[in-house]
């Protein structure tokens, strides 16, 4: 028998039971349409929690200072000031490491902000003039700190858009004077507002030059005169450059903080966090999908069952096919073919259901959950081949016994 | 053509041993029409699955056409089945969804030499006299013509021996007749072997040979005298 003979004889014998062949079928559509559905809107999920991280810039590398433990007790990350706004502008030497693109320094310290009547608290942050693009941040209305602020430690700030609304209202703030901790600032700028992100609300900040945060608000000061920093981000060119960047990085601070054995400083690599974050929404994606998978390989048990129940009926047909010169091999493919035809049929509609399923829950607001869904081509494939096993394996039983009726027994079968 | 030589065929049924043939020698020449008569249980069916390729007997040997096919496994008997034996069935045995066409087909589907499928079948159904019925599922057909499609079927890889068991047991008589004679004269014009099963005295007479059956034994062997 030829390919052609053997589809032929599988759909006409399908055909002849149309009903119990569509309801088969049905249960792998339903598998196939679940798997497909859901593990479009797992993706989805995927993709916008991506997107958020990607929008911080996927080429950050964060420097922070090494931990402290004082006797014995470990005070956490970040905690030392070991880092200093020197050691930042080392890291953005061109010739040291070229690698790097920008550098964006900050020391943060907490104030009470007083405009007129209203008055606030919140977290002061010393930057320099790289951290608005470092960090990605938009200005809704102002300017933004420049590098003579800095280098003259001037007392302007740049309001987050929470921390602007508390103060001001709807009024402009630029060009008012506001006071933290009892010193005058003039108000320069203010942020675009950014949501909530993985480093805390970024809207409820005010941003001064790096150099006054320490000289006029830091509590703390180093022995040596120098301006500490908390946190370092480093903006590398290209995203390969990461692993390089990184290790440079290590190497000049070790040198410049003449380390010998542990470092007094770590660096996050932004990369990490995201494959990290992938790998565990990949997870998430995979388990919805194997849930979904739970109803495809119950429809694969349906072709089982509905198999076995043709193999009954039928022993008569298999001692004629027999009688005719049938071999085990073509009876067996005869069946295996109907079990496949039943499970690639279902498949394929399935697919064409999950597509159009995923399409209408794309962008809508269910049970107060907002989805988005993203299909691609990967999964169909995957529903496809997975379909395709689920008859193999569903359907070799059934055949196997096909096979191995005896023609004698088959013929007088009643 | 066809020789058994101490043919012994037992089944167990549980506990109990059954020997449906026993000790059966026979030869059958190239061309003969042979009856096989006797109750039932006398072990004829046994005789005509194993001359029939589709047993095995427990002990004995059995040549068909020169090959020794007493110790085959299931495909090579697949194969002899598909190759040098023809079936027709008392209850016709035709599959109810496929046309007479397909049906005929059938044999050719398997095994070797698929080419001019349509075109062997259709000659085989125009040889029996169905060229018109060939688009017909068997329940629209007659019993006579559905036997007729069973024999079209029998005879399309043109096979060295035609096994009919009781093929007229369900027909009425004037399509007794008809199959019986189409059986006698594809023996005389076509030198087809036929061994035929019957109950019936009046067709054993139109055969060359009786062979009669008690207890898994061949109890009597005479060839028809035409003449008396």
């Amino acid at each position: 028998m030829n390919l052609l003979d053997i589809a032929n004889s599988a759909l006409t014998s399908l055909w002849a039971n149309k009903l119990r062949s569509s309801l088969t079928v049905l249960g792998i559509v339903i598998g196939v349409a679940a798997v497909i559905s859901l593990m479009s809107i797992g993706r989805g999920a995927q993709a916008s929690i991506t997107e958020r991280i990607q929008s911080l810039g996927t080429n950050l590398l964060f420097v922070q200072p090494g931990a402290t433990s004082f006797g014995g007790i470990f005070f956490g990350q970040g905690s030392a000031s070991t880092l200093t706004l020197d050691d930042a502008y080392a890291i953005s030497d061109p010739t040291a490491i070229p690698s790097v693109s920008a550098v964006a320094p900050e020391l943060s310290t907490f104030g009470d902000i007083v405009f007129g009547r209203e008055n606030t608290s919140t977290q002061v942050l010393g930057v320099t003039t790289e951290y608005l693009d470092v960090r990605n941040l938009e200005l809704s209305t102002g300017g933004f700190i420049s590098q003579g602020h800095v280098t003259n430690r001037s007392e302007v700030a740049v309001l987050g858009s929470f921390t602007s609304e508390t103060l001001f209202g709807l009024r402009d703030p630029v060009g008012q004077t506001i006071r933290i901790n009892d010193r005058r600032f003039t108000v320069i700028g203010v942020l675009d507002s950014e949501g909530g992100g993985p480093f805390g609300q970024l809207d409820d900040q005010i941003l001064v030059p790096i150099t006054t945060a320490y000289y006029r608000l830091a509590s703390e000061r180093t022995t040596q005169g120098d301006v500490t920093v908390n946190l370092i981000s480093v903006q590398v060119e290209d995203e390969d450059l990461m692993d390089q960047a990184e290790g440079e990085i290590a190497t000049l601070l070790r040198l410049r903080h003449r380390l010998t054995s542990e470092d007094d400083f770590t660096i996050n690599n932004q990369q990490d966090t995201l494959e990290t974050l992938e790998e565990t929404t990949d997870t998430f994606v995979m388990f919805l999908g194997a849930i979904a998978g739970i109803s495809l390989l119950v429809g694969g048990i349906g072709i089982m069952n509905i198999m076995l129940v043709s193999v009954t009926e039928r022993t008569r047909e298999i001692g004629i096919r027999k009688a005719m010169g049938a071999t085990r091999r073509d009876i067996l493919v005869q069946f295996m073919s109907e079990a496949i035809v039943l499970s690639i049929g279902g498949g394929g509609i399935g697919v064409l259901a999950g597509i159009a399923l995923s399409r209408l829950i794309d962008g809508r607001t269910l049970l107060g959950q907002n989805f988005e869904t993203v299909f691609s081509g990967d999964i169909v494939v995957l529903a496809l081949f997975v379909s395709a096993a689920i008859g193999l394996f569903f359907g070799i039983y059934p055949a196997v016994r096909a096979a191995r009726q005896h023609p004698i027994d088959a013929l007088r079968y009643e | 053509m066809i020789v058994l030589e101490g043919v012994t065929k037992v089944y167990s049924l549980g506990a109990v041993q059954v020997r449906a043939l026993d000790g059966v020698d026979l030869s059958i020449n190239r061309g003969e029409i042979v009856a096989v008569m006797g109750v039932s249980g006398s072990g004829k069916s046994t005789l005509m699955n194993i001359l029939g390729c589709l047993d095995v007997p427990t002990s004995g040997s059995y040549s068909l056409d020169g090959e020794d096919v007493g110790s085959l496994d299931d495909d090579k008997l697949a194969y002899i089945r598909n190759r040098k034996v023809g079936f027709v069935f008392q209850t016709y045995n035709l599959l109810p969804r496929l046309t007479a066409l397909a049906n005929v087909e059938l044999p050719l589907l398997y095994g070797r030499g698929r080419r001019q499928r349509r075109q062997r079948a259709q000659e085989a159904l125009e040889r029996v006299g169905l060229a018109d019925r060939m688009r017909h599922k068997p329940a629209e057909l007659s019993g006579g013509q559905q036997q007729r499609v069973g024999i079209a079927r029998a005879l399309v890889k043109d096979p060295a021996i035609l096994l009919a068991d009781e093929p007229t047991g369900n027909l009425d008589s004037r399509s007794s007749e008809e199959i019986i004679s189409m059986l006698i004269r594809l023996n005389r014009d076509e030198g087809i072997t036929v061994v035929v099963v019957t109950h019936s005295p009046e067709i054993a007479a139109r055969t060359d040979r009786v062979i009669s059956m008690l207890d898994g034994r061949i109890v009597d062997d005479t060839p028809v005298d035409r003449d008396r």
